[in-house]
């Protein structure tokens, strides 16, 4: 086998290559070839390195430098310059947001310095696509050992003592819901993986799938194996098609290499994966609706119990678990329950995959130790807020989840903490919002979402959000009431309280969380008919300052609704009954006489 | 593709393929093992340090020493090329000159598994900034 000197790793996540990742492939590859470095370096296709705002990503092994914002025709100087020479390209460097100095590599980036990467941590360092890479990474060990050298009991042992809990939102204990499956008498059981990614801006199941599949499926067959399952089926929307890709390609090396199929590992214990193909709909993430919609039914929750674990795919035991969590067991198998427990807070064990989004310099994915503060995540691993503007506030949990302030940024985050401050984990989306937010429009936005991808099945959750949404827009107008901020509480009490199923029971926490934490923006809107953050165009009014206006007729001519009147060289005035707030006359105004208020 | 039996044939599969990605398990973690850096501008080649760099990737392996070979450019000493230049894991980098395969071989031998220092030696003449 070729003993390369160098690696050249490509990030080939969906981000990555939507920026032509696969061009910088070959064109490296070309360069190689060119100089007769084919067998010197070698260009390794790899899962997302998490660092998406700046992508494509080029990694070159072993000095770690950390390549930023390439392009196809970056590869030439790349080669001749780094590869050849020794010499970094600087211009490619990552520059670091708050000294503006160049960093040469990974290990002395901030964004990956707080980091401890357990589910991600083949993301950006193997080839998915080729098995021995994983293999030689341990992939299926923890299956061999748990077959071999396990019951089925003890490895449920272990991954309750790990303290490992639901990565999907849930939260709920992974080796409980294992155990009561187990128990369940049935002739045929199954081992879902919940892929189904729904909230907006979240895609850390997609990077897992297509970063590092084998330890799913890893962790998929040792999960049948402690319930008496030989039947995989991962739910992943259709709207993931490089995500399906790599878990096709890994089952059929997988399938080749007997480490699934019949007889793993001559162990005659058998097991298969088969996908299951959603068309996005978010309600489908709660798992009875998930488990109809792969029966072939509407996706539609129902009531529990009973549980999916008494009766659940086709009526037979089944255990839902979300991909991260699925990532997160083999390592626990190997390392032991006791290294994984002795990472995180004290009832959140472990670490949580975060997706970073929003008025944030490093937009991307990151992996967190539990228990770490959410200053440390935004300033410390995020960079920072965006230009420089002021922190406002950070959406945790999607759209089920809330706004937590500035008074939460030395909250450490764990699944307690993050509810008993009004927000939830979620399957760990954060939207990082600055001072030209509304958060009232945050509210209505986040509505939006729900009202849309409500199931309609029960009425709390299809007319409560509608009411809801009409209230935000209706404050938004400039039309709200102090009885309407009474109404938007006590209706959303009423939704969180009789909705059917998670996606109707945690949908207003956007708006009781903005409630409580910006009680005072609300007020503006309704009584002084304001938005700080100008957000608001019903509420914006232009004025023109008669002292500084020239009379130049500019701002009359670009107006599209001839709101505008006045004598050449006098001051002009705007009617506010015509206005349509569209700003044309604040931008074309040379001599900054028009102001918003 | 064969079938993989049992455990141990999977272990000892897992053991084989470990040089596909060894360089980057070294890489991941740089300032536990000791980094050997080998200055290969023009200069350093044209003084050898190809073979010297080829020498030590394969002795290291061959030697079982944990470290990491790392290609870079030029790092001031032309008059003394090949130059290389080894940072023991927790200790300042000190930089060899004048190296041959005869030295090199003395370098691993003593130096990165023992500390012991060997001829060669550059005195430092200046600061790095991280």
């Amino acid at each position: 086998m070729n003993k390369y000197k160098m690696h050249l790793l490509v990030c080939g996540g969906t981000g990555c290559k939507a920026s032509q990742s696969n061009q910088i492939v070959e064109q490296l590859n070309a360069e190689l070839e060119s100089h007769g470095l084919e067998d010197e370096a070698k260009v390794v296709v790899t899962g997302c390195f998490g660092f998406c705002e700046q992508g494509p990503i080029v990694k070159v092994i072993p000095d770690n430098t950390f390549y930023t914002q390439v392009k196809p025709e970056d590869a030439k100087e790349i080669i001749e310059e780094h590869i050849i020479k020794g010499r970094k390209v600087h211009r490619l460097l990552y520059v670091d947001p708050t000294n503006k100095e160049s960093v040469s590599d990974s290990k002395h980036m901030g964004f990956y310095q707080k980091q401890i990467r357990i589910a991600l941590r083949n993301c950006g360092f193997l080839d998915p696509e080729d098995i021995d890479e994983s293999i030689a990474r341990d992939a299926y060990q923890a299956l061999g050992k748990a077959l071999m050298e396990m019951t089925p009991q003890e490895v449920i042992d272990v991954i309750k003592k790990s303290g490992l809990r639901g990565r999907g939102g849930g939260g709920f204990p992974t080796g409980l819901k294992w155990e009561i499956a187990a128990k369940q008498a049935s002739d045929q059981k199954y081992v879902v993986c919940n892929a189904d990614e729904g909230d907006p801006g979240a895609f850390m199941d997609r990077s897992v799938l297509e970063g590092d599949p084998h330890t799913v499926l890893e962790a998929m067959a040792i999960c049948g194996y402690t319930m008496g399952a030989d039947k995989g089926l991962i739910y992943i929307r259709a709207e993931y098609p490089l995500a399906i890709h790599r878990l096709k390609v890994a089952i059929k090396q997988a399938m080749e290499y007997g480490l699934l199929g019949k007889d793993i590992l001559g162990t005659g214990f058998n097991f298969d994966i088969e996908l299951r193909y959603g068309a996005g709909a978010f309600v489908c993430g709660e798992e009875t609706a998930l488990l109809h919609s792969m029966e072939g039914h509407r996706g539609e929750p129902t009531v529990k119990p009973p549980f999916p674990a008494e009766s659940g795919y086709l009526g037979k035991p089944s255990n839902v678990n979300n991909v991260e969590t699925f990532a997160s067991v083999p390592v626990i198998l190997l390392k032991g329950a006791d290294w994984f427990a002795s990472i995180g807070s004290e009832k959140s064990k472990g670490t949580k995959v975060f997706a970073l989004a929003g008025k944030i310099n490093n937009v991307g994915l990151i992996e967190v130790p539990m228990g770490i503060t959410l200053r440390e995540v935004i300033y410390e691993i995020g960079g920072g807020i965006k230009d420089g503007k002021k922190f406002k506030a950070v959406q945790t949990g999607g759209p089920s989840g809330g706004c937590l302030t500035e008074k939460h940024l030395d909250t450490p985050i764990d699944f307690d903490n993050l509810i008993a401050a009004g927000s939830m984990m979620g399957s760990g989306g954060m939207i990082v919002m600055d001072e030209d937010d509304c958060m009232v429009s945050i509210a209505k936005f986040f509505l939006e979402f729900t009202v849309e991808e409500s199931c309609g099945k029960c009425s709390p959750c299809r007319i409560g959000n509608k009411r809801l949404h009409e209230i935000l827009t209706k404050i938004t107008e400039g039309k709200g009431t102090m009885e309407d901020l009474e109404l938007l509480k006590n209706l959303s009490g009423v939704i969180k309280d009789t909705s059917l199923c998670g996606l109707g029971q945690t949908s207003p926490n956007p708006v009781l969380s903005t409630l409580a934490n910006f009680w005072d923006e609300y007020v503006e809107h309704v009584i002084d008919k304001k938005c700080r953050a100008g957000k608001c165009t019903a509420l914006k009014k232009y004025i023109i300052d008669a002292e500084a206006c020239v009379g130049c007729t500019a701002c009359a001519r670009v107006c599209p609704v001839n709101a505008i009147s006045g004598e050449r060289k006098m001051p002009h005035e705007i009617n506010q009954d015509i206005c349509i707030k569209c700003g044309a006359c604040y931008d074309k105004c040379k001599f900054s006489a028009i102001f918003i208020k | 593709m064969n079938k993989i039996n049992n455990l141990a044939d999977l272990r000892k599969m897992k053991d084989d393929l470990q040089n596909k990605i060894n360089l980057r398990v070294k890489s991941d973690s740089p300032d536990a093992i000791v980094q050997i850096k080998v200055g290969m501008a023009t200069s350093g080649i044209a003084s050898g340090a190809k073979e010297i760099m080829n020498y030590f990737i394969e002795e290291i392996e061959k030697r079982n020493v944990e470290a990491l070979v790392i290609q870079v450019g030029d790092m001031g000493y032309c008059y003394a090329e090949p130059t290389v230049e080894i940072t023991r894991p927790g200790e300042d980098p000190v930089v060899f000159g004048y190296v041959t395969i005869d030295r090199a071989d003395e370098i691993i031998e003593k130096y990165i598994k023992n500390g012991e220092l060997v001829e060669g030696i550059i005195p430092a003449n200046y600061h790095s900034i991280d």
